[in-house]
Parts: C-alpha cells; structure tokens; sequence
C-alpha cells in the first residue's frame, strides 16, 4: 500500500486522480476523471413519444429485447445461467446477457443484497440506459427472507431503486424466471415500465436512503 | 494415531498445554496459554509436519468474558488435524500476529478485526475494510451486538412479517377453551 490518500479514500485511487495525459498525436491535455468520466446533473425523466401509437411500438421494441446484464449478487445468479442453455433457451423470448451495464436494460438483483453489493449495485444501475428495467429474483429482495434479522443485508430493494417485477422463491426455478420475464414484457408493453421515470421523479428520496446504509459513500452522486 | 499420543506427550510441558480433546480420530484439539500460542505454531510448522493453515475463527464467550481462537492446522503427511485453542481477554482483544508463518493467516486476522475487533499488531493490511464499508457500529460477531434491532432500525423491515409459536398454537387450537396469560404481544406482528 503505497502513502497515497487511498487510505483516507479508497474511491482517490491512481486512475481517479486529475492528471495531464498525451495523447498519440503528441498532444497535451488534463483529465479530471471526477469531474470528465461522471456526470454532474441528476436524471431527468424522459418524456413518451409525440403519438401513442408511436409510444405503442416503442413500448413493444423495448420489451422484445430485454438484454440483461450480466451480474449476480446472491445464491439466486446460479439459476440465471441455465437459462442461457438449449433446455430453458431464453433467447427465443429476447432475453440475452450483457457483459456491461451500458449495453444493457434490464439488472436482475438475484438474491440477498449486502450493502457492500448494493453499492456495486446501484452504479451498475445508474450506469444503464434509459430506459431500463430492474427484477427482483427471490424472496430476499422482497422483505429480506432468511437474512431479515442480518446486519448487513437490505431488506427491502425497493427502497434503493425502483422494482418492475419481483419473482418469489428461495431460489425460484429458472422456469420462475421465465415467467417473470413474460410478466415484465407485459407490463413494458402496457407502458407500466417506468422505472428510470420514477428513479428520476424521486431521486433525492432514493440517494437519501441508500445513503443512510452506506456509511462511506465515496463515489459520485451522479454515476452515470 | 499412536504418533499423535507420543507427540502430545512431548510437548505437553514444554508448551504449557492444558486440555487435548480427541474429537476424531484425525481431528485433536489442544489448548494453550496466549503466550505460548506462536511458539507452538512454528515448532508444528517447523517440525512436526504441520505445514498447512487451515482456518483461524473466534468464538465469543461472552460470560467468561474472553474469545476462544482456535488455529486449525494439517499434516498432510500423516493426514492429521490439529486445532489449537486459546483465550484471550474481551475486554483487551489484543493477540500475537502469526502471518511470518503462513501468509494467508493475515486475511483471516483482518476478518476477525472486523467480525470481532480482536487485534492483531503487525498484521499487514489489518485496518482495511473487508465486508463491513463504513461499519460504525460494535463489531457485528459479538453476542452484544443485537442484529435484529441494529437491522429492524436501517433497513427498512417489511410491515407484515408474522410468526406463530408452535406450541402456543397447537394449544390454542387443541384446548380452546383452556384459559391462559394473554401474550403482551406477537412476535414480529407490526
């Protein structure tokens, strides 16, 4: 560990530090990446299209392709994978696992959240696209199951950020899974997906809650 | 089995060991004074053929008043288990490092740190965080520690989570006209 002010703050690493970089032509110029990599604006909401026929097909555009990212937080990551395989093939319903958040809409929060995850958690769903969609998978993102006494696991995710669709079971099958995929299709296609909406509508109430578990924030306000 | 007996026997007065327990046939279990905790693990190492580190763990007697650490260790020679057990203060959890010997003991040190604030000086990166970013609170392994409240007070509990007593439920469902103390109230019923 070198005497850098990592040790106050982990999130001041080397690569996070303000610093003048050349570039291949032979320029010079300053990166702040506090400053250039994180917006400095909350989210806005994004409003539906002009028509609702328009709102209609977009609606139904969005909810063919739910490409999910691909990150597990509990025991429930362990029944995600198999729906990737020949016997469960989730790909005829559009769904597909994507290797960042950028590239992604839906974020499935598969099992019990520790707040050292929900912090990972959180950046990786600020991080996605608008618009995006977030599944609760099993019970312990309903109301914590078996971890809903622990000092380290969230009980509620709703109250972090904003669920579309919760799929009961202490693990629910990868069959569970499927249907809670066709529940958050409907729901997309009848314009119930408003999930970024509603994160932007209450932003200030959602950051006032995740920051009241998660004593050290060090990151940005705005991670996106 | 016989080589564990003889070895026992060796080093019984030179370490100061006050109980074995035979709790397998390949598993014993030692304790010792703190003190005589590292020269112990090195002589082991060293040679006896003890050359694998298992787990360090705690355990909190929180009557008594100490923590229990017991140092798993393995021959894979003989294919033997030993577990070495001491107790140190509660009220000064203060233990001899023992990461010159194996490397990896220091991540089990940083964890106890944190689970139980058990020091251990010297110990490399001791002070980070592991599990717990930003822990404020008592150290979550000790039994004073209330996890149930500590999680009821931040995270948000679900209003309806109800729990019925078994047999306070057979009862009332067998003898329903027995009477009996009113219950000042339900269990997790808010």
């Amino acid at each position: 560990m070198s005497d850098h002010s990592y040790e106050q703050d982990p999130f001041l690493r080397p690569e996070n530090e303000k610093r003048r970089v050349i570039s291949p032509d032979g320029e010079q110029y300053e990166v702040d990446p506090m400053q250039d990599y994180f917006c400095n604006a909350p989210p806005r909401e994004h409003k539906p299209a002009y028509s609702k026929v328009v709102e209609k097909f977009l609606n139904w555009a969005r909810a063919e392709s739910l490409w999910v990212l691909g990150y597990g937080t509990g025991c429930g990551s362990i029944e995600i994978y198999p729906l990737m395989t020949p016997r469960f093939d989730a790909y005829r319903f559009g769904v597909q696992q994507r290797p960042t958040p950028r590239q992604s809409n839906v974020l499935i929060i598969s099992g019990y959240l520790s707040v050292k995850t929900l912090k990972r958690a959180i950046r990786s769903y600020e991080q996605m696209q608008n618009p995006k969609f977030v599944m609760g998978l099993g019970s312990c993102t309903i109301n914590g199951g078996m971890y809903w006494d622990s000092y380290n696991t969230i009980n509620r995710l709703d109250h972090y950020m904003p669920v579309d669709v919760y799929v009961v079971g202490c693990m629910p099958r990868p069959e569970a899974l499927l249907a809670g995929f066709e529940k958050l299709k409907k729901i997309i296609k009848e314009g119930r997906g408003e999930g970024a909406n509603e994160y932007a509508r209450n932003f200030d109430w959602y950051k006032a809650n995740q920051k009241k578990i998660i004593k050290d924030w060090n990151m940005p306000d705005y991670n996106w | 089995m016989e080589d564990m007996t003889t070895l026992i026997k060796a080093l019984r007065s030179r370490f100061g060991i006050t109980d074995i327990r035979e709790q397998r046939e390949d598993l014993t279990f030692l304790s010792v004074p703190k003190d005589r905790v590292i020269p112990l693990l090195t002589h082991l190492r060293d040679h006896e053929g003890f050359s694998s580190f298992i787990l360090l763990t705690a355990v909190d007697w929180m009557e008594e008043e100490v923590f229990q650490l017991t140092y798993m260790l393995n021959n894979p020679e003989e294919k033997h288990n030993l577990g070495i057990r001491t107790q140190i203060s509660r009220e000064e959890p203060v233990m001899e490092s023992a990461h010159h010997l194996w490397e990896h003991v220091a991540t089990f040190q940083r964890e106890l740190k944190e689970m139980f604030g058990i020091v251990f000086p010297g110990s490399p990166h001791l002070n980070e965080e592991f599990l717990l970013e930003g822990w404020d609170n008592l150290p979550p392994m000790r039994r004073d520690f209330d996890t149930k409240k500590y999680s009821e007070e931040t995270y948000f509990p679900r209003p309806g989570r109800k729990t019925k007593d078994p047999a306070e439920h057979m009862k009332e469902k067998l003898y329903p006209n027995e009477p009996r103390p009113q219950r000042a109230s339900q269990k997790g019923d808010d």
